[in-house]
């Protein structure tokens, strides 16, 4: 590359994986360095490339694991509903006939897609990282490019190993200041989609930067990447630092002697320059943050949890005050009544957001000495086999059952409801995923998005409230 | 993929903002490995209740829908794109389309048309006025037209041609196998690879 142009972090990546440069309205072909498969959204590609005779390219550039569909409770027992363990027997099937590496459900790897590739050190700055669902945006907290796709896409990718792609616009996300105590990587993110809105960095991948990005652990960086696209952004990014590398460090597929010397000299390289030009730039002040929940069906629809139920009488915009009116119907609230006193039935902590085990000691740290208030149930999902077993390791699941909450098997679980975990109609819960849709996480279910430390004190006094309620 | 010229059919006025993956497809209807049959979970929570416009003659045999802003916001999965065509659409009209929806779209053969959202109001009022009215979307001459009201939607160019043509990506990229070879030639050697190592 002869350019010395000024250049983002997101156009380095983009740039150094450009096999082809498009002409005219034809789009960039993509090189793409690491494909993660589930059983939800491959097994139609799969079958296309049967149909067409095809082999997958780089059977060692792609991974499978079993997450979304998979029940957390009896994993040595078949899978109760034949429509499931038709898609996990599917992916089984698939994994064997195309050679790519599988972790199936009790295996010691298995996890969720998002939670086990930087576990074993094969996200690593500057890489393209795919996968069949969106929330591949989490391992862009290392610098790599990486995106969600659709069914067609991941055949593309199966079969050729790139994507054809036009660049996305740059968006800088500058947050800057210091948390205060209690204030979260998720309330950072629940905060900026709030402020740009669920469209807001549509077409564009978000730069997460300043001296709050800089500040955060790996996993809080993830959470915050993780939910980019609810802010419509397909990536997000941070770029890498001695943090990231201190979390690469020794992993299974991390390089190693010379090699990491030489990545890392690479990784290095991987910030963008100075007098790099964004498309689009937003502010945050993190000294001012507080805990944050939502309120609505859409991510962006958040507020701090000191504040009150909006009233869509006072939303200027006619559209956004008709989805605030159907959005409080739809979570049975009415306008002014303080955040604090909504009631929760379900505490979900889990997911590719908050299913680390950071977010389990977080979680875990508030819950010990306390119970999970009658007539709650709380449900903790670790992100991965590997998370499960550090917790144990360490005590957590103690913590969990001793306070009365249910500790279980690794997995999506409740964060979609696409196995048995689900919300029954009706039924409020506070979750640490990233989606409150009508009936994500069940039919009728109602979603509160917040971070773990508001999961596990909402989980106690049973309405929505922070570690600083139970004092 | 079948070649779009352009679409005349019933239009759907759904007026309805951040019409999210969850909505057009719940997570409960993704557990089929085949392409088909996932018309039964389109909207399924919505079309539970009567009043909902796909449950109205003549909205149910509709083919072009004309929602709101931010559609199809939400997960990546395609199974959205193959509800919206498995039902009978073939268009979808919005003023702003989530990224992987649009990309989705255009692999499917569903014409993703952005139009203004003033544009869209016209719609609206003009299929709630006469429901039944027609709407013809011409991809050759990206126009939309019902009844006496006609404009103009945007699509790049690449999709639009290759919807026009009904062409396969994975045989277009084929065509550059050299270089995606070349490429894959001067990747650097400490790239990770997937398969186990013997550490584990």
């Amino acid at each position: 590359m002869t350019t010395t142009r000024p250049r983002t972090l997101a156009e380095k990546v983009w740039e150094a994986h450009t096999v082809r440069r498009g002409e005219g309205a034809e789009p960039d072909l993509l090189y793409i360095d690491l494909h993660l498969v589930h059983e939800v959204t491959s097994p139609q590609a799969f079958d296309g490339l049967r149909l067409a005779g095809r082999p997958v390219r780089r059977p060692d550039l792609t991974i499978a694991t079993e997450d979304h569909n998979v029940p957390t409770v009896d994993i040595e027992l078949p899978i109760a509903d034949p429509v499931s363990r038709t898609q996990v027997d599917t992916l089984r099937k698939n994994c064997k006939e195309f050679g790519v590496r599988l972790h199936p459900m009790g295996d010691a790897e298995q996890g969720i897609v998002h939670v086990i590739g930087p576990q074993l050190g094969l996200t690593q700055p500057g890489m393209t990282v795919v996968c069949g669902d969106s929330h591949t945006s989490t391992h862009g907290a290392f610098g790599a490019m990486a995106f969600g796709i659709g069914t067609s896409e991941v055949e593309h990718v199966l079969a050729t190993q790139t994507l054809p792609l036009r660049p996305f616009k740059t968006m800088a996300i500058n947050v800057d200041g210091q948390l205060r105590p209690g204030v979260t990587a998720k309330d950072i993110i629940l905060a900026v989609i709030a402020k740009i809105g669920t469209g807001g960095g549509q077409g564009y991948v978000l730069e997460y930067r300043g001296s709050a990005i800089e500040s955060l652990s790996m996993e809080a960086r993830m959470t915050i990447c993780n939910m980019s696209i609810e802010a419509g952004a397909r990536a997000g990014m941070i770029a890498p630092d001695e943090t990231t590398f201190a979390y690469l460090k020794g992993r299974p597929h991390a390089p190693q002697g010379a090699d990491w010397d030489a990545a890392v000299e690479h990784w290095k390289s991987l910030r963008t320059d100075e007098g790099a030009e964004f498309d689009a730039e937003v502010h945050l002040d993190a000294d001012a943050l507080t805990p944050f929940v939502t309120w609505g069906t859409n991510p962006g629809q958040g507020l701090p949890l000191a504040e009150s139920v909006p009233d869509p009488e006072k939303i200027a915009d006619e559209n956004e005050r008709f989805a605030a009116e159907k959005a409080l119907s739809y979570m049975d609230l009415t306008p002014g009544t303080p955040l604090r006193e909504v009631k929760i039935d379900t505490v979900f902590l889990g997911s590719c957001t908050n299913g680390r085990i950071e977010d389990l000691r977080a979680a875990a740290s508030v819950l010990q000495g306390h119970k999970v208030a009658d007539g709650v149930r709380m449900l903790v999902v670790p992100g991965s086999m590997r998370v499960r077993q550090a917790a144990e390791a360490e005590g957590l699941d103690k913590v969990f059952l001793g306070a009365g909450a249910e500790w279980r098997q690794a997995g999506c679980s409740m964060c979609l409801g696409m196995n048995p975990d689900q919300l029954a109609p009706g039924e409020r819960s506070a979750s640490t995923s990233n989606r409150n849709f009508e009936g994500r996480q069940g039919k009728g279910g109602r979603t509160h998005l917040v971070s773990p430390l508001v999961a596990a004190a909402t989980a106690v006094r049973g309405t929505l409230s922070s570690p600083e309620d139970l004092n | 993929m079948e070649p779009f010229k352009s679409h005349t059919g019933i239009g759907v006025p759904l007026r309805r903002s951040n019409v999210d993956t969850d909505q057009i497809i719940p997570a409960v209807y993704l557990k089929r490995v085949s392409r088909t049959g996932f018309e039964d979970g389109l909207f399924a929570a919505w079309r539970a209740d009567e009043s909902f416009i796909l449950n109205q003659e003549p909205f149910k045999a509709g083919s072009v829908l004309v929602a709101g802003p931010d559609f199809g916001t939400g997960s990546s999965r395609e199974h959205a794109v193959w509800a919206l065509m498995n039902y009978g659409f073939r268009v979808v009209i919005s003023s702003r389309f989530a990224d992987i929806f649009r990309g989705n779209s255009g692999k499917q053969g569903l014409v993703a048309a952005q139009c203004e959202q003033s544009d869209v109001e016209q719609l609206w009022k003009i299929l709630e006025n006469d429901p039944g009215t027609e709407v013809t979307v011409d991809l050759e001459e990206k126009t939309v037209r019902a009844k006496d009201f006609q404009t103009t939607f945007a699509i790049d160019d690449y999709t639009r041609w290759r919807l026009l043509e009904g062409l396969d990506d994975i045989a277009l990229t084929l065509r550059h196998a050299e270089d995606i070879d070349r490429f894959e030639r001067e990747r650097p050697s400490w790239k990770p690879v997937t398969t186990p190592v013997a550490a584990e």
